[in-house]
């Protein structure tokens, strides 16, 4: 392993314990305050844990139990920072701020300079090294932060959303940048932008209230989510139920036959694609299709489609349909899929 | 740009304009009136009469020694109230503090009590063969006592400013505390260092009461520039007139030297990580 | 209503141009407002007080030297007791700033400086009414700590090598004084401090920051025990006399005058005797 961290802190309720291998890359998401910034901040060494340890590559990186506190200073730790600011140094130049990684690390000046230059090349900005961070455009800064972060040599590197605070118009192209360079790199990405998990990370991880809810390989959580939260990052709709006899049966009512059947009682987890759930104002059945029956609770409208929501399901149907169905909360209507439609499996 | 001078003018209700000219007349015209007064035929002898010159030259040269002592001691005094959270902290602010508020001859006293022959470390000093009684250095500790809050308060400010994201940022790049002090933290405050310094510079240029009470009062010694223009006033209204003029141009000059240093780019802003600072439970 | 003209004449008639006159017409507001603001019921309308032996129940505005403070407090209680409704009230300063503020227009109705020199002034710019009396003599002595460290008992110890002595720069009354004292008994003190006030060279020996300094009787006394008095024979050279005398602006002239034939009497000679002051 190239990082196991497992960490209590007990004042902002977060519990968390996770591996990461070498060369992986871990993306954390979750809600706001759910504790993404403080997994990165102990690991980072700025702040402690009331108890936990956490090693990277072999070495100690905190190590705090009731009765010790063994505790890296953060320049001893070989991680990097990159934050959703890219916080260059006001008053050094593009070089010298790429460059203060290596020579923090005790390289000469000249030498530092030289691994400098090359990193401003590898992310493009070589013709800009000597102009100081306040000539330098929002994507051109975090695209110097990312020649800084890596220059300092990192066994593994922290992003805090890298890309949240640039223009849609930038984030593509530093997007492409991150990908280059998190290959083959061991590092963990803070996000909320699903895009980046699946762009950039090979697992992930989600928080919410201080702990972890789901965790896996990015296609296998955002294909077969566990939590709401991981539903809507992953655009499904999720609905909890249990096995019976007949197969899946939730709480409003929806049952599916499945072919492989699960022990009677055991939890299971049906996604479904809001694309694939038609909105009728009759109860539709047959062979291969299921139903349930519920009041309309929101309608919003979503460029070309219009979302339905009712009995905790979310339905895209055409705006055209709306009308001729006279679709609205409160009107009483059912919401199908075909089985094929929908994936079931046990959580 | 233009319009934003306008709108500001127009959004302030017309009496509250008056008022402060009204207040700006208040603190300009006296120092005009004093101008007025100067016996400009007398000006140049009267500035470079013997015990003038010695006056200004000693003023100059306690003052910037007193300037000196307020970075050696100021700079980690900012430093340790901006970056580190203590029990009674904000008591120690305030004792710190105290001499901005305190009446110089306050502070004076306060000195004589403490490094005077008879004070607190005063006899212990008097061991070591270090007498500081009617020395020019009592003029210097003087001064730096009064001035030290100045250094303190423009650099804590700057510092609480900034903030901590920098450091963090290079904590992480690899950077040793003494290189983060060195090359961020340092130059990311230099602005205020160099405004709290001319402060201070100017806080013990004119320095009466303390010097007044514990350094005494000898030319050449530790009779410096506003205690010739006290002791002058006796004889020669002219002459106290003329070296208050002297005093007023420096403080003028010193005044805009400090507000003519303007922060860097990109000292402000939110925070990196919620929790910035290094907090053990 | 103003107790005076607001500017009264200056002492160097120097010709000064027109531009001082409209800084003044704009200064003169703020010091009206100032000081109507500060010493609000002030100034009992000045033809109240009738003819020349009217009643001295007025208010009169004393501007007394520093050395004077204790004596004048208690000289002015026992005047309001003996003038009911009279009303005594204390500017106490340096010499010379009194003499400035006078000049420059403060309200005063007494004067009573600590040197001849300064009640000259005032008497040259024309602002004395009648002549001034002298009330008191003042004789500088030598004060040294209590415990004595230097083991002084003459001037002339207080001139040897290492010893610290401290006296009032020549500018000031007590320093004029102290360099007559000197050249009299031919002694240079090569004083650590020239202060701009007795005071100050008080506060420096009783404090033990000096090892002497040259005051005047009257500061030996008020001291009480923290200093010990040595008496300089040469000093009977360089006796410091206190006039007194009612301004010419006074607002109450009876009762000013009053006050000032109060000091110059048997009253006042026993208040300023008991305080060390010598028969003038």
């Amino acid at each position: 392993m190239s990082l196991t961290f497992r960490a209590l802190l007990p004042e902002r309720s977060f519990d968390v314990a996770f591996d990461l291998a070498p060369g992986e890359t871990l993306a954390v998401l979750g809600p706001n305050g759910a504790g993404k910034s403080t997994l990165l901040t102990l690991v980072a060494g700025l702040l402690a844990p009331a108890e936990g340890r956490a090693e990277l590559d072999g070495k100690v990186l905190f190590d705090v139990t009731a009765r010790r506190s063994v505790l890296t200073e953060p320049r001893h730790r070989g991680v990097s920072l990159l934050a959703q600011e890219a916080l260059l140094f006001p008053h050094l130049t593009a070089l010298e701020n790429v460059a203060f990684g290596p020579r923090s690390r005790g390289q000469h000046r000249a030498a530092a300079r030289s691994t400098a230059r090359d990193w401003l090349d590898r992310v493009g900005m070589g013709e800009l090294a000597s102009r100081r961070p306040s000539q330098l455009s929002g994507g051109q800064a975090q695209r110097v932060a990312v020649a800084r972060a890596l220059a300092a040599d990192p066994s593994l590197l922290l992003l805090d959303e890298p890309l949240a605070a640039l223009d849609v118009t930038v984030a593509p192209a530093l997007r492409t940048l991150l990908r280059d360079v998190l290959a083959d790199r061991s590092a963990i990405i803070v996000t909320h932008d699903p895009l980046d998990a699946f762009l950039l990370a090979d697992r992930v991880l989600i928080l919410e209230d201080g702990r972890i809810v789901e965790a896996g390989a990015t296609a296998h959580v955002l294909t077969r989510p566990v939590t709401p939260f991981g539903a809507r990052l992953a655009g499904l709709n999720l609905v909890e139920g249990q096995a019976t006899p007949a197969g899946f049966r939730a709480a409003n009512g929806l049952e599916v036959p499945l072919a492989e059947h699960a022990p009677v009682g055991a939890r299971l987890a049906l996604t479904v694609r809001p694309a694939d759930v038609a909105v009728s104002r009759r109860a539709e059945s047959g062979q291969g299709f299921s139903s349930v029956g519920a009041e309309i609770d929101d309608v919003e409208h979503r460029g070309d489609h219009v979302r339905v929501h009712a009995a905790g399901l979310a339905a895209d149907v055409a705006p055209a349909a709306v009308v001729a169905l006279g679709m609205a909360p409160g009107v009483p209507v059912f919401l199908g899929f075909r089985h094929e439609d929908a994936t079931v499996y046990p959580v | 740009m233009g319009d934003t001078v306008v709108r500001t003018t127009a959004a302030l209700p017309r009496w509250v304009v008056l008022i402060a000219v009204i207040g700006g007349l208040f603190v300009v015209v006296p120092l005009a009136a004093m101008a007025l007064r100067v016996d400009w035929p007398r000006f140049i002898p009267l500035v470079t009469s013997e015990s003038a010159e010695a006056a200004l030259l000693l003023s100059l040269r306690t003052s910037l020694t007193a300037t000196a002592l307020c970075i050696v001691f100021g700079v980690p005094m900012a430093l340790v109230l901006a970056r580190t959270s203590f029990r009674g902290q904000q008591v120690l602010r305030s004792l710190v503090l105290l001499p901005l508020v305190l009446p110089p001859v306050v502070g004076g006293i306060a000195l004589l009590y403490t490094f005077g022959r008879r004070g607190l470390l005063g006899s212990s000093l008097d061991v070591l063969g270090i007498d500081v009684a009617f020395s020019t250095t009592a003029v210097v500790m003087s001064q730096a006592f009064v001035a030290l809050p100045f250094l303190v308060l423009s650099l804590e400010g700057a510092l609480r400013s900034v903030g901590t994201r920098y450091e963090a940022v290079g904590a992480t790049l690899g950077a040793g505390r003494w290189t983060v002090l060195r090359r961020i933290t340092l130059p990311l405050v230099l602005p205020a260092l160099v405004s709290g310094s001319v402060l201070s510079f100017a806080r013990a240029l004119g320095e009466f009461g303390a010097t007044l009470t514990f350094a005494g009062s000898l030319q050449g010694t530790t009779r410096t520039l506003p205690l010739e223009v006290y002791l002058q006033r006796e004889t020669d209204p002219d002459a106290a007139v003329a070296l208050s003029l002297i005093l007023v141009l420096v403080a003028v000059a010193v005044v805009g030297v400090a507000h003519r240093v303007r922060p860097l780019d990109g000292a402000a802003g939110p925070l990196p990580f919620r929790a910035p600072a290094m907090a053990r439970p | 209503m103003m107790p005076r003209p607001a500017l009264a004449p200056r002492r160097r008639a120097a010709p000064r141009s027109a531009p001082r006159s409209v800084a003044r017409s704009a200064v003169v507001p703020v010091a009206v407002l100032l000081f109507t603001a500060a010493c609000g019921s002030s100034g009992a309308p000045a033809g109240d007080a009738g003819g020349p032996d009217g009643a001295a129940d007025g208010s009169v505005t004393v501007f007394a030297a520093a050395s004077l403070r204790a004596s004048f407090t208690d000289l002015a209680a026992r005047f309001e007791e003996a003038h009911p409704g009279a009303d005594v009230r204390l500017n106490v300063a340096g010499s010379s700033d009194l003499v400035t503020q006078i000049i420059e227009g403060a309200p005063a109705d007494v004067f009573a400086p600590a040197d001849t020199a300064s009640m000259d002034r005032v008497e040259a710019a024309g602002l004395l009414r009648g002549t001034a009396v002298d009330i008191a003599t003042n004789t500088l002595r030598l004060a040294v700590p209590s415990d004595n460290p230097a083991d002084i008992a003459s001037l002339a110890d207080a001139a040897r090598p290492g010893v610290r002595t401290v006296v009032c720069a020549e500018q000031v009354p007590c320093g004029a004084a102290a360099a007559r004292i000197e050249e009299a008994a031919g002694i240079d003190l090569d004083p650590v401090s020239e202060e701009s006030s007795v005071t100050d060279v008080l506060g420096k020996v009783a404090s033990g920051e000096a090892d002497a300094g040259l005051v005047y009787a009257t500061d030996i006394r008020a001291a009480g025990d923290t200093v010990l008095g040595i008496d300089v024979p040469e000093a009977s050279d360089a006796v410091t006399t206190y006039p007194v005398a009612a301004l010419a602006d006074a607002s109450d002239p009876a009762t000013a005058q009053a006050f000032v034939d109060f000091v110059a009497g048997p009253d006042g000679r026993a208040v300023l005797g008991a305080a060390g002051f010598g028969a003038p």
